[in-house]
């Protein structure tokens, strides 16, 4: 493992080297489930490493526990029952795809190192609902902190670049960590609450320039209660429009985030806003890609644009994909598995498709 | 457009820099007790024009602090000034004197700028 150096180690973060324990994302796997599967092809294949996605895993209740519907002692346990998976299958680096479960996961682990009470209670728990046994984790990384941790290993092997092919400059890069990964628990993020450099890093790294903008760290507007209540949806969309029109006059290319929630609501309230305002945040009134960290690592790898899923966000990724220039047929955009056509989605009514 | 049964609420971003804010220190002059304001909103639920309208003291004092005179004037303009807000200030806060005041330093500032 890579110790901390001596300066700014406040900032930094210890991250396992190898053999880790995958903990999938609720979000992710139904929204982007291709995401998923690239990192851990980005992992077995580009990287060489020893990674498990465990088909017993399950929920980590975070968004039940954020709305305030399950109670702690539940999430700990359930939480625990995920740790004992790891346990049985003889791991000890722990790397959740969501950053709300990395956040609850850290929550979780801090309670049980101050109150070790609360860890026997846990233990107790879970013995008596499933007679299963757990470790505690040596280490938990988030996924984006082990991409950031490889970034020099994947650029040796990157087939583009984060260049505009057209005019030879710097893609410009709207960095969104999600509130989650730092903003609570600091020491477990990369860079910090202040300096979160997870994702700024991957830019730089890979030829990108990163926009500092006014609302930079403003949270993304999932807010969980702000979102499942239809009526309070408008404290939701109203943060993300805060955002973007924050960002409109610096003009990104893209938006790169590391939590799966605020990935699919900075792609999914642009359909809001141009529906709604009629108002899109680029000149070709297409929006503003938003991709995650693994969906930009493996488009940069040079893997299949739909084999990343990319089809499957909201605002269509072909404009920056022309800008790297990237090569894809538009055909494949919607085939299944065996090259058949599937029925396209229905277009929105104002945002450019 | 589209209605999804939730709208988008507009950023109270305030910008310093194209914004006029004399026009408190000149009423903190004039209406000594204005100083005193805690914003407890006791005028607001005493209001008889509030019973009837979407009167606000309370808005009146955040939209004047904030230097929204256009918002502010036509909520000034539903006071009927009965000075029961006066009656129940716990800080003595001389309000009717108060709104009687921006009416004027609001007139004031639109001439001038005319």
């Amino acid at each position: 493992m890579e110790l901390k150096k001596r300066f700014w180690n406040e900032y930094q973060k210890e991250i396992a080297d190898d053999h880790y324990f995958y903990a999938r994302s609720c979000i992710r796997q139904s929204f982007n489930p291709g995401a998923e599967a690239m990192f851990l092809n980005i992992m077995k294949d580009n990287l060489h490493k020893d990674i498990i996605d465990e088909a017993n895993q399950h929920t980590c209740t975070g968004i039940g526990y954020h709305t305030d519907i399950v109670p702690f002692y539940t999430t700990a346990t359930i939480m625990a029952r995920l740790f004992s998976l790891m346990t049985e299958a003889g791991y000890k680096n722990y790397v959740p795809s969501c950053v709300t479960s990395f956040g609850l996961y850290v929550e979780v682990l801090e309670t049980w190192k101050h109150d070790p009470e609360t860890l026997e209670k846990t233990r107790e728990y879970l013995y008596k609902a499933c007679k299963r046994e757990f470790e505690l984790p040596e280490n938990i990384a988030h996924s984006s902190d082990i991409i950031y941790k490889f970034r020099n290993e994947l650029k040796k092997q990157m087939k583009y670049q984060l260049i505009n092919k057209h005019t030879g400059q710097p893609l410009r890069g709207v960095e969104h960590v999600g509130c989650h990964y730092a903003k609570v628990f600091p020491a477990f993020g990369e860079g910090g609450a202040e300096f979160p450099y997870v994702l700024a890093g991957l830019i730089e790294s890979w030829g990108g320039e990163v926009i500092d903008y006014p609302e930079r760290r403003h949270c993304c507007g999932f807010g969980f209660r702000n979102y499942l209540v239809l009526t309070n949806r408008s404290y939701s969309v109203s943060n993300t429009y805060k955002k973007l029109e924050s960002m409109e006059p610096y003009q990104p290319d893209f938006i790169l985030t590391n939590c799966p929630g605020c990935n699919m609501f900075l792609d999914r309230w642009q359909y809001t806003i141009a529906e709604t305002q009629h108002k899109t945040y680029d000149a070709e009134g297409k929006g503003i890609p938003v991709l995650s960290h693994e969906e930009l690592a493996a488009l940069l790898l040079g893997y299949d644009p739909w084999k990343i899923g990319l089809q499957m966000h909201q605002v269509q990724c072909e404009s920056l994909m022309d800008k790297i220039g990237i090569a894809y047929n538009p055909d494949e955009k919607y085939a299944d598995i065996n090259g058949n056509q599937l029925t396209p989605p229905d277009k929105p009514d104002f945002l450019k498709i | 457009m589209k209605d999804f049964g939730y709208s988008i609420s507009k950023g109270r971003t305030l910008n310093y820099d194209n914004s006029d804010f004399s026009l408190k220190k000149t009423l903190e002059h004039d209406v000594v007790s204005y100083c005193r304001c805690i914003g407890c909103g006791a005028c607001a639920s005493t209001c008889s024009a509030a019973k009837f309208t979407d009167f606000s003291i309370f808005k009146c004092n955040m939209l004047f602090r904030n230097a929204k005179y256009d918002e502010l004037e036509q909520e000034l303009s539903k006071c009927m000034l009965c000075g029961k807000c006066t009656l129940v200030c716990p800080r003595g806060v001389n309000t009717r004197g108060m709104i009687l005041e921006m009416r004027n330093l609001i007139e004031k500032n639109k001439n001038n700028n005319e």
